[in-house]
């Protein structure tokens, strides 16, 4: 114990944290544990796991070594004490609400927010006597001007989805740690290599793990990831303080101090739930995440340039892309985003629902596709897929205009995004193509 | 990150520790002191329990303060209200104590200070439990981050 223990810089934990070496065959990469069981060593160790006494694999609907790998990678990287992986990112978001609320509390939410996610959260509220509170984010008195003495969190995306509005992350934190709330942000949009909203007030992440950090588009998966930072014995949440019913009895809080919340999300809510991830789409994750940060400089290069090429194109109208240097998210960008502002965008097209259609008709290189933060490029055009069933005039209340697509640019090579993009606005605008 | 949470230190008092007494030791099964000494028990550690209101737990003979124990103490692990430290650091000073170990929430800088002018090892607001898995346990099993970064196979 000569050497002071190193701090490793992002890119090698990236590719080291959460896995080593297996200590039985010295297998380099993370043996995919494909198993539903683990075998207990006697009687008193399979007690103390079960009683959280001792750290042990029981059932891989609670815990299992190629998922743990991956929610330490994650949590690592994101500067937390730990992470708890589910089937998919919605399924982490419900699980924490879940976890953190009674009925009758309130929660405050970025009205910017990916349409799935507002789906959920309404099919919460309904279901569980959840009040939402629904928030401009863009506004400064915003949150404030939304918290109530029983709001018990505030969510909001670090870049939104669709519309690529960046959160003042301090400001919300400061808001929420004033009522006794945790901040919630959703950082699929940055991953932890673009921003760590923990270091910036943040209490609580969630990933849809599907996207960049998976990378490839092969996987459904998501995450939640704590600071270890909140103080949940602050009188506001007797779920995770107060002896547990649904654990005999048990004191998260007290008892697992700052992992108090994960332990309880395990052993209770993904235990009850049921909604695990599995090892091998783990196990995917981890390939993705070793490349992370090279993947996303180029993520971040090429939305860039696409996003240059459109302004000012004839047919196109406003061309929303955070980091463009006349977006008015810039000076938030500076500050959260050095890095990038990742690659999803969504532009105007001028010729409206039909121009839109038309549009992704005549793209061939890009694929017409319901996801983002893949290797290849992806676009979307809402009023005709997602948002079909709205009136123009619905669509543009829901912040989406008639002729908005969403693009999620790859990593292909720039001159053939631009040349499929430059086909595609030739049809919108009505002409022929030309390929 | 400060002082009283310095990685070496805790590695150290981790792998060289052989002696724990455990100051507000529990007998009640739920309560954090009790996962803890049971925990050390289960990985060779000796936890000596020091509660003035209680006589046997985990199997081991209680002592009613630290100066009661009869054997070198390596960790003196608090599991106190953090004004009841400053006593606890001067005892365990006196009685040549390694280290002293306050656990999550228990942070009280003078008792600290008290016990690190005495020549004692100290560690703050941390879990011994926790440190252990981290660093020779099985922690990453459920997802927690160890800081460990390792590509070579010992």
């Amino acid at each position: 114990m000569d050497e002071a223990p190193r701090d490793f810089g992002f890119n090698t934990r990236a590719v080291h944290a959460g896995q080593r070496p297996d200590p039985y065959t010295g297998a380099s990469a993370t043996p995919i544990y494909q198993t539903a069981g683990f075998v207990f060593e006697d009687t008193e160790s399979a007690s103390a796991y079960f009683n959280l006494q001792e750290y042990g694999n029981v059932y891989s609907r609670i815990m299992n070594p190629t998922v743990a790998a991956f929610e330490e990678r994650l949590a690592n990287l994101e500067g937390g004490v730990g992470a708890v992986a589910f089937a998919s990112g919605l399924a982490a978001q419900a699980a924490l609400f879940f976890a953190l609320l009674e009925p009758g509390d309130r929660i405050a939410v970025a009205k910017a927010l990916y349409g799935g996610s507002t789906a959920q959260l309404n099919h919460l509220a309904r279901k569980l006597q959840i009040t939402l509170d629904w928030v401009d984010m863009d506004d400064p008195d915003g949150w404030r001007r939304a918290v109530t003495p029983e709001t018990k969190a505030l969510f909001a995306e670090t870049i939104a989805n669709p519309g690529g509005n960046v959160l003042d992350i301090s400001l919300a934190a400061a808001v929420a740690h004033e009522v006794g709330a945790p901040l919630v942000v959703d950082n699929t949009f940055a991953t932890p290599y673009l921003c760590r909203p923990l270091e910036f007030g943040a209490d609580l992440i969630v990933h849809s793990a599907t996207k960049f950090l998976a990378g490839n588009g092969t996987t459904i998966a998501g995450a939640v990831v704590d600071s270890g930072t909140f103080d949940w014995s602050n009188g506001r949440f007797p779920s995770i303080a107060e002896p547990s019913t649904a654990y005999h009895g048990l004191k998260f809080h007290e008892t697992f101090g700052v992992y108090g919340l994960l332990m309880k999300l395990r052993s209770e809510t993904l235990r009850d739930f049921g909604a695990v991830l599995a090892p091998f789409n783990a196990f995917l994750l981890l390939l993705g995440m070793e490349s992370l940060a090279v993947r996303m400089d180029r993520h971040v290069a090429n939305a860039l340039a696409v996003a240059e090429w459109l302004r000012g194109r004839a047919g196109v109208g406003a061309v929303r892309h955070p980091a463009l240097a006349d977006s008015p998210y810039r000076p938030l960008v500076e500050r959260y985003l050095p890095g990038g502002a990742g690659s999803v965008f969504s532009f105007d097209l001028e010729s409206g629902r039909e121009g839109g259609r038309r549009f992704i008709e005549a793209l061939s290189l890009w694929s017409h596709l319901a996801n983002v933060g893949d290797t290849k490029s992806l676009v979307i055009h809402p009023a005709s897929t997602t948002h079909r069933q709205l009136s123009d005039e619905e669509l543009v209340a829901s912040g989406v205009a008639p002729g908005t697509v969403r693009l999620s640019v790859g990593l292909e090579d720039v001159d053939d995004l631009v040349w499929d993009l430059e086909r595609g606005l030739r049809a919108a605008r009505g002409s022929a193509v030309t390929a | 990150m400060n002082e009283f949470q310095d990685r070496r230190t805790i590695q150290e008092i981790v792998l060289n520790a052989g002696t724990v007494a455990i100051v507000g030791l529990s007998a009640s099964e739920l309560r954090a002191s009790n996962f803890v000494g049971y925990y050390l028990q289960r990985h060779g550690y000796r936890v000596i329990p020091v509660n003035p209101n209680e006589e046997r737990v985990l199997g081991e003979q209680v002592y009613p303060s630290l100066r009661e124990v009869p054997q070198h103490i390596d960790v003196v692990d608090v599991f106190r209200e953090p004004a009841a430290v400053p006593d606890l650091a001067r005892e365990a000073v006196e009685v040549g104590a390694g280290a002293l170990w306050l656990q999550f929430g228990v942070i009280s800088p003078e008792g600290m200070e008290i016990a690190r002018d005495g020549g004692l090892a100290v560690v703050m607001d941390r879990c011994l439990k926790v440190e252990h898995a981290r660093l020779l346990g099985r922690m990453h099993w459920m997802g927690f981050d160890t800081g460990v970064i390792a590509g070579s196979r010992s």
